[in-house]
């Protein structure tokens, strides 16, 4: 049979594949392939399987799973412990195993951050899983040293050379006596296994790993009322750190943000590449040894750094993910108590700002169900926010989530009439996600861009509020934290929500009767 | 072949020769077999240019600390490979990393309903925890493909992905593969692609191309009627649909594509793949394995074709007829004749936009040679060119399309590239997510060259007005225009201007 084919391309109005294949033409063309070539399923199959996943029956058994993870929302520790480095001046990852991880990590971030993302390689193969990567350790760092002038190199690992005993201090000591870098130079390193936890605690290991390779030895004479602040994994370190030092500054506070990489995920273009920029410089770190206080922004971030940080003498305490009213209350109250500096009024009339929208919109937000997802410390976090609102967190979500961290949630849960109804998932992913939305929906999903499968299959709009985010840009620009961020979160839902309802009212003549002007 | 050019030999030579002299010895040693200068070498030999050994080293361990572009085989295998194969569950056996920087980033476009009957944009990973490693991950790799049957029941089969791990600790997938296929009776296809083998994901490629030999062909009866025109296109991952605007055309002419390796395609596309006439190879790089296998067992013929811009959507599409004989060829001039009005209106639209617009790439599989001609359908030059992990072959075949000149780059580093782009700067540099911003922030303008920005599909009649429009949209925004603050000296090197004419 011959074909007869028009043509749905044109040089005036050109359809990329969006359009394109929606043509009759490859319409046409891709439901004969299907019929002929691919043996599919009868339709009605696919359809009853499909029906199926909406069960409770199928959850029971998606929620039994043992050993099969589906869509985890969690990475590996040394993306974390890459993320970490860059918050570090003149800092350069090096990451001791398989080169493709490297690879990995670069393009993770840099598709979230739209921002270049350098890290090396120690590039080992075959030969160095048999006889080990010390070769390539010592010619590494020489390059990577001469090549790219860093003033640090941050080491970490893959499972590779993890599995097969790799020890990094022994390899850098070796390193510098053969000369690769300067005796002095500084070389912190973590191990970071990627088959244990993920890269909340690679974050935690390397931030651990710098602190400790300027502090030990060092002599800590205590300068009262300073304070040190980890922000953890972040994606939205760049519009957080920089909020955060805006407070902090108002406050008058003397402070050091160790590991900031706002400005390394967010330099500008004006015709120059800034292979690093920003981070906190080397002799703040040294210095922070003295603070009187280090406070972790991200309690399942640092759970590690804050026990050094206590072993050195520092008061410790840690947050999670200041974000909404209480949170943030209470995270600049203990700022003041320890710097003994007042909370400015400038900052009251912020609170009163974002209580005062709150309260303008509460009749949009009261009742709503949210099923949240992300690094345990936001999940937290988002779920306290939207009680604070009026809202319902019903599902809590957090692949990398502990048995604490279950408890803590729970505990949060219990304080708010709001959080009656939730339920808190450690360890799950988002295939178990998909079933729990089918069985008990929601009106809203609070996620990264993974979530996006979930809007399709499920129907539950999407906020995107966590990293990664790969399908919408800049989001990561504003702050979330703070009074001011939380302005920011609060808008993104509301939008949300207005846009769906107008969206569900626009039928003319058939639903528009509610299509509000004034919302 | 097309535009008549030649690059600027001399400065290339220079730049070189700069980069070369910032390495330490031993690395400035291995590093100079990678960069190299096109040189006609000889002037008699006409078409029969192709690039030797000499010229540029490849398919070599990369340096440690240099910062390679290049992946692994993992992703070789799953990303590249066997990913896209929809119908099945492709399981990243070990910990959680690499099955989650891999989720969906191919683009690897497919029609099907997703977690029932397709799985391509899904991420299933064991999760390897401690004690797996201590302990063995076989018994949890058996577990697995049990949860997998009763939760997805209507996968074409299932394969599974190894990384570094698995290949460490001593697993025997092989051994649950065969146990499972069988209590099952489904094809689960263990690929040993762990992440430290070889230089590159090019093993992974090679490996994934032995599993399809070892583990899917030869297996069921197919029951299959097979026609006189029947092909398969090989090596198509239908990036942004790429392989559905080949196809398109290979059906017009009046083929049968009986199977699409791997983008958009079923496991039956695969098994069946031996009954077809001849294999069309797109990449050559990640699948030349398997042809050479079905050339050799099955005695089907193999030819390598090229759907980027029409001078070479032509010439492959005469060259594919000729092997099928006058009435094969007398459609495919009509064919041709028909697009001739869509291509002569898409470079009269853009070709005045682009003329003599330069650009670098650096890419992997066939495009760094591949899509040179398409650019200079449109009048555009390319001044330096790189493969992340070809091998000599890929450079012979090179030699066919650069001109004299061109600035060559074999598994450059960040430094290099960073250093090359900034000597030459070129209008447009073509590459990956990891090159896009540094170029970006120089103020040159960039198109990703393996994902084509979220954009595509690129082959094809009908992919190539999307990649002029794209050349166009990249080059000509006015954004770079602004990045100089007006109230700045320009005592600066004025950056190039690229406002829209």
């Amino acid at each position: 049979m011959e074909k007869v084919t028009t043509m749905p391309q044109s040089a005036e109005k050109v359809l990329d594949h969006a359009p394109l294949f929606r043509e009759p033409e490859y319409r046409q063309m891709l439901a004969e392939k299907k019929l002929n070539f691919e043996c599919p399923h009868p339709d009605q199959i696919v359809t009853d399987q499909r029906e199926l996943t909406k069960t409770w029956e199928y959850r029971e058994k998606n929620l039994a799973r043992e050993a099969l993870v589906i869509n985890p929302a969690k990475a590996c520790q040394p993306l974390g412990a890459v993320f970490a480095a860059a918050g570090f001046e003149r800092t350069m990852s090096f990451v001791h195993g398989s080169q493709g991880c490297v690879a990995y990590y670069r393009s993770h971030l840099s598709r979230h951050f739209k921002e270049p993302s350098s890290a090396v390689s120690s590039s080992m193969t075959e030969d160095a899983a048999v006889f080990g990567g010390l070769k390539n350790m010592v010619d590494g760092l020489a390059n990577t040293y001469k090549l790219y002038d860093p003033k640090m190199i941050a080491v970490s690992t893959t499972c590779m050379a993890e599995v097969i005993g790799d020890d990094l201090r022994s390899f850098i000591e070796n390193a510098k006596n053969e000369g690769s870098v300067p005796c002095d130079f500084d070389v912190p390193f973590a191990h970071t296994p990627a088959f244990v936890g993920s890269h909340v605690d690679g974050y935690d290991g390397m931030v651990k790993g710098v602190l400790e390779h300027f502090w030990k030895g060092s002599e800590r004479s205590q300068a009262a009322g300073t304070i040190n602040i980890i922000p953890g994994f972040d994606g939205f370190c760049v519009g957080n750190n920089r909020e955060l030092k805006r407070l902090l500054d108002l406050m008058g506070v003397t402070y050091t943000v160790i590991q900031d990489a706002s400005d390394q995920f967010d330099t500008p273009s004006d015709g120059e590449y800034r292979m690093y920029d920003g981070g906190t410089k080397i002799e703040d770190v040294k210095g922070a040894l003295n603070a009187e206080a280090t406070l972790s922004l991200q309690h399942y971030n640092t759970r590690k750094t804050l026990e050094y940080c206590n072993e050195v003498g520092q008061a410790t305490a840690s947050f999670h993910y200041p974000l909404g009213v209480q949170a943030t209350d209470e995270f600049l109250m203990k700022v003041s108590a320890i710097s003994g500096q007042e909370i400015p009024e400038t900052i009251r009339m912020d609170r009163g700002r974002l209580v005062d929208a709150m309260a303008d919109s509460q009749s949009w937000l009261h009742g709503k169900k949210y099923a949240i997802y992300g690094d345990p410390d936001f999940v937290y976090a988002m779920a306290r926010f939207v009680m604070e609102t009026g809202g319902e967190p019903t599902h809590c979500l957090a692949t990398n989530g502990t048995s604490t961290w279950e408890a803590e949630m729970k505990e949060l849960l219990a304080s708010s009439s709001f959080g009656q109804d939730a339920q808190v998932w450690a360890g799950k992913d988002l295939w178990a996600m998909r079933s729990l939305l089918f069985t008990e929906p929601v009106d809203l999903l609070i996620g990264n861009s993974y979530g996006k499968y979930l809007e399709r299959d499920t129907g539950t709009p999407l906020i995107r509020l966590m990293f990664p985010i790969f399908d919408r840009h800049h989001h990561h620009r504003f702050p979330l934290m703070g009074y001011q961020g939380g302005l920011r979160v609060l808008t993104t839902i509301l939008d949300k929500i207005f846009d769906k309802l107008d969206r569900e009212t626009s039928e003319t003549g058939v639903t528009d009767y509610s299509y509000d002007l004034t919302r | 072949m097309g535009l008549d050019y030649e690059n600027d030999g001399a400065l290339h030579a220079k730049l070189i020769e700069d980069v070369l002299s910032q390495y330490p010895d031993k690395a400035a040693k291995r590093r100079k077999k990678h960069l190299s200068v096109v040189t006609s070498k000889d002037e008699a030999g006409g078409e029969d240019k192709g690039l030797s050994e000499c010229d540029v080293k490849s398919n070599i361990k990369s340096i440690p600390g240099v910062m390679t572009i290049r992946g692994c085989a993992y992703a070789g295998s799953k990303g590249v490979v066997w990913g896209p194969v929809k119908d099945m569950v492709h399981i990243s056996h070990g910990p959680v990393g690499c099955g989650q920087y891999s989720w969906s980033q191919r683009r690897n476009y497919y029609v099907g309903t997703t977690g029932i009957d397709t799985f391509v944009t899904m991420q299933f990973t064991s999760d390897f925890q401690e004690k797996d490693i201590v302990f063995g991950g076989d018994k949890k790799l058996e577990k697995i493909i049990d949860e997998i049957e009763d939760l997805f029941p209507l996968s074409g089969g299932i394969s599974v992905q190894s990384e570094c791990p698995i290949g460490l600790i001593g697993d025997d997938i092989e051994a649950v593969s065969r146990k499972k296929a069988k209590e099952h009776e489904k094809t689960i296809v263990p690929v040993r692609c762990e992440g430290f083998r070889g230089v590159s994901q090019s093993l992974g490629h090679h490996i994934a191309n032995d599993a399809i030999r070892d583990w899917v062909f030869d297996k069921d009866d197919v029951a299959f009627e097979s026609g006189p025109y029947d092909v398969n296109v090989v090596g198509d991952y239908n990036i942004g649909g790429d392989a559905w605007a080949s196809r398109i055309l290979l059906e017009e002419i009046g083929l049968r594509v009986v199977g699409n390796w791997s983008g958009d395609a079923t496991l039956a596309e695969i098994e069946r793949a031996p009954k077809a006439k001849l294999n069309l190879i797109h990449c050559y790089r990640s699948m030349n394995y398997i042809c050479r296998h079905m050339e050799e067992k099955y005695g089907i013929a193999w030819m390598e074709y090229n759907f980027f811009g029409p001078t070479q959507i032509e010439a492959s599409l005469r060259n594919i007829a000729k092997h099928f004989g006058p009435e094969i060829e007398e459609k495919t001039e009509k064919v041709i004749a028909k697009y001739r009005p869509l291509v002569d209106a898409v470079i009269a639209k853009y070709r005045p936009r682009l003329e003599g617009r330069t650009v670098m790439l650096y890419v992997g599989g066939l495009r760094p040679r591949h899509v040179i001609t398409a650019y200079e359908d449109l009048a555009m030059v390319i001044v330096g060119t790189g493969y992340e992990f070809a091998h000599n072959d890929d450079y012979q075949r090179t030699g066919h399309y650069v001109k004299n000149g061109t600035l060559l780059y074999d598994d450059v580093t960040g430094y290099e590239l960073e250093k090359f782009i900034e000597g030459i700067r070129p209008d447009l540099v073509g590459s990956g997510i990891k090159e896009k911003y540094p170029v970006q922030k120089m103020g040159i303008p960039f198109r990703q060259m393996h994902s084509w920005d979220y954009s595509g599909p690129y082959h094809g009649y009908d992919g190539f007005a999307i990649f002029a429009r794209d050349m166009d949209l990249a080059i000509n925004n006015p954004v770079w225009g602004l990045y100089r603050a007006p109230w700045k000296k320009m005592k600066d090197a004025p950056l190039r201007a690229v406002a829209a004419e």
